[in-house]
This record gives C-alpha cells, sequence and structure tokens, in this order.
C-alpha cells in the first residue's frame, strides 16, 4: 500500500514508519505542523511541532529513507481542537483535545487528504491493534497497558479505522525504545510527550486564564449558600479539592469538592465527597468503532480517562444516545469528557458525556 | 527518470568549476601566508577575482569574497546603512529574504526606517513611487536596494532607471539570480554595490561576492585578519573562489535554450490546464523561472505529488520549519494568500532536455488533478 506516515519527531511514530517499510508498505513521512507560531525547542516531556521536533521527524525520515514533508494544518488545528478545547470549558465541560486531534485532524483531515493524493492510508504510532474478523476490522487496546492509547482512538469511525495503521500496538514502549536504538534513529531515548500540546507550561488553568480572562464568581453549596469567590469558573474541574480558598467549613468538617460548573451563571457548586457519586451516564454524538450498539443492554467496561480503570457496566442505545450504567459508583465525573466502551478489549465505541446521575 | 526544474534554488556544478576545485584543493597554502605556497594560493585566488570581475563588469578590486550571497546582501544592506548617518532603507517588497530580514533588523535594532517600494500585478516595481519617495525624502534615505531579478518568478527589474532615479543614494542590487543568465554590468548600471553567489552559476556552495566601489569604506559583519578589505575577514576560500571563477569564465549557460525549454514548458502547461495563470509572464524575465499558479490547489500538496512522480521544483518561500507560507512575491504582486499557495515555481537550466519537459508535462495532469481532490477534501 502507499501510506502516509504522522511523524511527529517522537520515537513511536519513528518506529511505526520504520515498521511499516519494513511491512512492503510504499511510505512518505508527513510532519503535521500544528502550531502557526512555533517554538525553537521543546522543553521536557512537554509541547510539541517544535522546529526541533519536525527536524527529529526529517532526520528520522532520512535514515529510515523515506520521502519527508510537513504540512501545515496550524489553522484546521486551531479551529478543530484548540477552540473547541476552549468553548468546551467556557460550557462548563472537561474536553480532551487529544481525541478532538485524532478524530479531525490525524484520521480526518490528513487521512481525507492523504487519501485524495493516492494514498491508502496513515500509519501513526499509536499504541493500539486492530484485528480483522467477521465484522471487519475492529480496534483493540495495546499489549502495553501502561502505555495503550485506544482510548483517545475511540473517536475513529469504521471507515477511520480502515484507513489506519498501528504498527506498535503489539510491542511494549521499552521495547520501542530498544528497536529504535537499533534502527539507528537518534530520537530513541527523546522523552515521552505529556499533557496537552498546546499548553506547553502544563498550566491548564492559567492558559485558558491568558485567552478567555477571569469573571470573578460565586462559589455556592448544593442549596446555593454562597461560600466563596472563583477566578473563573472554567479553570476548575469536577472532583477539585485543593484552591477553592474556602473560610467557611462544612457542617461535619469534611472536605469539599467541586460539583458542579455552571456557566451561565457562572457559578462552581461544591459538596461532599459521596455527592460526587456517578452511576450512570449518557453520550452525546456516538462513534463506534465496530458493529453498531443497539437499545439492547450488553455487559461490558467504561473507561472515562485517558489512563483510567476499565469499569464493570451494562451499556446500550437510547434514542441518539449512548448510556452506561456502573456496576460500582465513580467519583468525580466531568461533562465533555469521552465515555470509551470495551467489550473486553474491544473498543467498541465513545460518546462526549452529555449527562451524569 | 528524474527531472530537476529548481535550478533557481541550486544548479550543477560546471565540470570545469569541479575540475579547478579539485585541483585546488590539493594545492597548500593559506593565500594570506608569506612563503611560496601562500603566494602561489594568492594568485590563483587574485587570477580568480580578475576573471570575476571581468564577468561582473567591476574592478578587481571592488570584488569581496564572502561565504554566501546572503552573507554579501547583509553586508551591504548594514553596512551601508551604518556607513550613512541617514536613517530610511528603500527596499523593493519582494526582495529575498536575505534583503528583507537585514532590514528589518535594522528597523528592529538600529532605528532605521524602512519603505518597501510595491510592484506592480506584473512584478515590476513601481518607479513612480520610487521617483515620488525620493523626491520627498532623498536627503534622509541610506541607501536603496532593488534587486536584479525575482528568485520566484524571474521578473526582471530597472534597475538602471533605478540607479538614475537615485542620484547620489548608494543603490545595492542582489543578482544573484540574474549573473551569467542575463546581461549584468556593475559599472554600466552605476551601482554602489551588487551580490552575486556561486552555486546558483555552476560553481560551488558555500561561496558569493559582494561587489563594492572602490574606496566605499562600510563596517565589517565579520572582524579578524581583515582579509577582504577589512569589510569581511577569514581565510579566503581558495578552492571556491577558483571554482567560481572557472564557472562564470566558461560562459557554458545558454539562454536562448534555457528559455525556449521554459516556453515549451509553460505553453504545454497552459495546453493541459488552461486555468493556470504564468505570474509575470507579461514582463521581461530571466530565461529559466516559470511560477505557475494552478487555482483551486495547495502548491506543498502539488511538490509532494511531483516529487513522488520525480519531478522536483519548488513552492517558493519556505520557513525554517519547512511550513510552506503564502508567497510574500506573489502577496505583492496582488495574489491573495489562498491563490498565491496554489502556486509552483518551475526553474529550468544549461542541464535540463526536451524530454525533461515532456516528462514533466506528462506527469503534471495526473498531478494537478489528485492536488485539486486533495485541496477540496483536506482543507478548507
Amino acid at each position: 500500500m502507499k501510506i502516509i506516515a504522522a511523524m511527529s519527531g517522537g520515537v513511536d511514530s519513528a518506529v511505526a514508519a520504520a515498521r511499516a517499510v519494513e511491512a512492503g508498505h510504499e511510505v512518505i513521512g508527513v510532519h503535521l505542523a500544528l502550531s502557526s507560531n512555533p517554538q525553537k525547542y521543546r522543553s521536557g516531556a512537554r509541547g510539541c511541532c517544535t522546529i526541533e521536533d519536525s527536524h527529529d521527524a526529517r532526520r528520522a525520515a532520512d535514515v529510515i529513507g523515506i520521502p519527508f514533508y510537513i504540512w501545515d494544518m496550524a489553522d484546521e488545528f486551531h479551529e478543530g481542537v484548540v477552540e473547541n478545547f476552549m468553548s468546551e470549558y467556557k460550557a462548563g465541560r472537561t474536553p480532551n483535545p487529544c481525541l478532538r486531534c485524532n478524530e479531525k485532524i490525524k484520521f480526518a483531515a490528513v487521512l481525507d487528504r492523504a487519501k485524495a493524493m493516492g494514498f491508502d492510508g496513515v500509519v501513526t504510532g499509536h499504541y493500539a491493534r486492530t484485528q480483522e474478523s467477521s465484522d471487519g476490522r475492529t480496534l483493540h487496546r495495546a499489549v502495553d497497558p501502561l502505555k495503550d492509547q485506544s482510548y483517545v482512538l475511540a473517536v475513529l469511525n469504521r471507515e477511520q479505522i480502515n484507513g489506519a495503521i498501528f504498527p506498535l500496538g503489539d510491542t511494549e514502549k521499552v521495547d520501542i525504545r530498544i528497536e529504535a536504538e537499533a534502527r539507528g534513529l537518534a530520537v530513541a531515548q527523546k522523552p515521552d510527550s505529556h499533557d496537552i500540546c498546546f499548553v506547553p507550561s502544563g498550566d491548564n488553568a492559567g492558559w485558558l486564564r491568558d485567552r478567555m480572562g477571569s469573571e470573578v464568581g460565586p462559589i455556592v453549596d448544593q442549596d446555593g449558600n454562597k461560600l466563596g469567590e472563583h477566578k473563573g469558573a472554567y479553570t476548575y474541574t469536577i472532583g477539585q479539592r485543593k484552591g477553592l480558598g474556602l473560610t467557611i467549613p462544612s457542617e461535619d468538617g469534611s472536605p469539599r469538592f467541586v460539583l458542579k460548573i455552571e456557566p451561565v451563571t457562572n457559578t462552581v457548586v461544591v459538596g461532599a465527597r459521596e455527592d460526587l457519586a456517578v452511576t450512570s451516564m449518557r453520550g452525546e454524538r456516538p462513534i463506534f468503532c465496530g458493529p453498531e450498539v443497539g437499545a439492547a443492554p450488553l455487559r461490558g467496561f467504561v473507561q472515562v480517562r485517558a489512563h483510567g480503570a476499565a469499569l464493570d457496566c451494562t451499556y446500550y442505545m437510547d434514542g441518539q444516545e449512548l448510556v452506561a450504567e456502573l456496576d460500582a459508583p465513580l467519583l468525580g465525573l466531568a461533562t465533555g469528557q469521552a465515555m470509551v466502551i470495551y467489550d473486553g478489549d474491544r473498543v467498541v465505541g465513545s460518546a462526549t458525556i452529555c449527562e451524569t446521575a | 527518470m528524474s527531472v530537476y526544474l529548481d535550478h533557481a534554488a541550486t544548479t550543477p556544478m560546471f565540470d570545469i568549476a569541479i575540475d579547478a576545485m579539485n585541483t585546488s584543493l590539493r594545492k597548500l597554502g593559506n593565500p594570506s601566508s608569506l612563503h611560496t605556497e601562500g603566494r602561489s594560493t594568492r594568485k590563483d585566488v587574485e587570477d580568480a577575482r580578475e576573471k570575476i570581475a571581468k564577468a561582473v563588469g567591476c574592478l578587481s578590486s571592488e570584488v569581496i569574497f564572502t561565504g554566501s550571497g546572503t552573507e554579501a546582501n547583509n553586508a551591504a544592506i548594514k553596512g551601508l546603512f551604518w556607513h550613512s548617518d541617514k536613517k530610511v532603507i528603500l527596499i523593493s517588497s519582494i526582495e529575498h529574504h536575505a534583503v528583507l530580514d537585514p532590514a528589518h533588523w535594522l528597523v528592529e535594532h538600529e532605528g532605521a526606517e524602512l519603505i518597501e517600494i510595491p510592484v506592480k500585478s506584473d512584478g515590476v516595481i513601481d518607479l513612480a513611487f520610487l521617483k515620488k519617495t525620493v523626491a520627498e525624502r532623498a536627503s534622509e534615505i541610506a541607501l536603496i536596494s532593488v534587486m536584479h531579478s525575482n528568485n520566484e518568478t524571474g521578473v526582471i527589474q530597472p534597475i538602471a532607471e533605478v540607479v538614475k532615479i537615485a542620484g547620489d543614494i548608494p543603490v545595492h542590487c542582489d543578482a544573484v539570480q540574474s549573473f551569467t543568465k542575463v546581461p549584468v554590468s556593475f559599472k554600466d548600471l552605476g551601482l554602489f554595490a551588487m551580490t552575486i553567489s556561486g552555486h546558483k552559476v555552476g560553481g560551488p556552495l558555500g561561496i558569493g561576492a559582494l561587489i563594492l566601489r572602490r574606496a566605499v569604506e562600510i563596517p565589517a559583519l565579520l572582524h579578524g585578519g581583515g582579509q577582504e578589505r577589512d569589510i569581511r575577514s577569514g581565510t579566503l576560500n581558495a578552492p571556491s573562489i577558483v571554482a567560481l571563477a572557472a564557472a562564470v569564465e566558461a560562459k557554458l549557460y545558454d539562454a536562448s535554450k534555457v528559455a525556449a525549454l521554459r516556453d515549451s514548458f509553460e505553453a504545454g502547461v497552459l495546453a493541459s490546464r488552461p486555468d493556470a495563470v504564468i505570474n509575470g509572464k507579461s514582463a521581461p524575465r530571466l530565461p529559466g523561472i516559470s511560477n505557475i499558479t494552478f487555482p483551486g490547489t495547495q502548491s506543498d500538496s502539488l511538490l509532494l505529488l511531483m516529487d513522488s512522480q520525480k519531478v522536483s521544483c519548488s513552492t517558493g518561500a519556505a520557513c525554517t520549519a519547512g511550513v510552506h507560507r503564502p508567497s510574500h512575491v506573489l502577496m505583492a504582486m496582488g495574489l491573495t494568500d489562498v491563490v498565491s499557495q496554489s502556486s509552483l515555481r518551475f526553474s529550468f537550466g544549461s542541464t535540463n532536455t526536451a524530454s525533461d519537459v515532456a516528462y514533466a508535462l506528462s506527469v503534471l495532469p495526473d498531478v494537478i488533478e489528485r492536488g485539486l481532490a486533495a485541496n477540496a477534501v483536506g482543507r478548507k
């Protein structure tokens, strides 16, 4: 096949591209420039799309022996991911921009463009596996549980999965670094990326405050009694305990947690730990990576964070919404997070949480 | 088959230049040394300087060797600015970054005022604007810099008129693309300073020259041994200088052949893509450069697709990260950023043949179709 290798400049995508070449594909390396004003250097594990990263990607492509180009997707990334990140926070939800990037950029803008140019698919360094079955190609967890990235890929529909190649899913990260070393790739020991790439400081709240301002508003209890003031509702997250600055203690002296963020009234609602408990969730915009789910309840797992636990649940479709009912309550779940359903290690699909109870 | 159509970026060294360079590389002697070996290398360098001066139309003492055209442009723009007690720099809006960026640097760091001379839609500078600006502000202008021809479009600029309008104001001309391709004479043009580069004319990479009027002492960028009139220090790069002179002296560039190839390519493009637009076509152009807009495409997609068909061309300007940006040259000619990002530069050279043109034309229709499709789905 003729495929595009999305090369970030990190070790994973470099080894993925090399493996794709070895598998006999005709591979062209592409680095996505996602920032219109890239920084020169990477700082530790944070940030991406620096000029240094693009150099690392180019160097890896040269060592592998494939052509290399840079695609400027800065506008698409800003509109599809960064602006969405801000508007979600503004609406009181907690988005995951990595999922959004996979859905809108890597496996949409890039894959569509690649296909139009005559390529058959896109290879990336994500840790996930695909399998061919009687139901078509399905998406599965990687063998390395610490690196498994199936959660952030659960926004891919069947067509996108058919156009995706994940060569690293069967290998543990430690072995990828050894392989990179053996292949002569200089990025073999480059630190992993963490956090949100466009927030290089790692300070999400500060980043949001700089761009969206900070409007002071009330912090109230569940009865509406004002307990204090906050400096911008969107800089709080559900389940947050620290940094509330409340001077009025609760009746029993127990700590308070953020339960709800109400953007319209710019209010943060706090309460006791047990009030965070969630036993069911509903998600909108469901996307199925394999066979679609119907109204009949099924048993499986739901995961609500990139590296969160797989929680036993019963799931089904209710109208346009995907519902998961948990066997055991979960503390601190925000709307805007992605709920990803698994059937064993197979990714069933995902939806954006719009309601919890 | 692979076809190289990016001679404006760099063009193959002539064999005669490679031979001269190899011979010089085997020779011992720093041209500044006083002993036999040093004097011998010095002789080679000075012979080369005279050959280059002859081709440039200047005195040999007016040739200052540099490490690149960029260095020569920097030395000229900064040096002439510092040499003057005036603050206004007048340059065309389509200059290469090697002129634009030092000029902007002087604005940011040295209190210069920059005035850009606009170009008309054909890519030729607006002489009326220049005339008016000089008439109003002559006493404040430190220097004027206008390129001899543009590196993206090949459009030739009216340098003789610029010099005439400038009067006593020093005029620098970046002649990197024009030198050896079309007649350029430092003396006949009446220039104050001019830039040439080795690797655009069949010479090696890493050698350029600032041609600077005799007895003009501008401040140096590089201080050290004072080798080149105290304006440029650094051990003279004898092998590259000798090779550059050999390339220039050989006069191997066949302008009419190159122009014929370029013309047949353009005719073929227009025959298969009638909506294609050749930028700057109505103006006098260099023989080898063709800048073409393919409406509805993105030039970086086209470049990838041409490259995978083994045809090398260029999208014009690229920033440090290699990200394609809209060309300031095409935008100065009035194209929108979207249209200017739909343009490719094909540049022809002495090594190209009619079969190169035929091959490039044979792959183009499919490339454009795929480019249109990619633009329709992948981009706004």
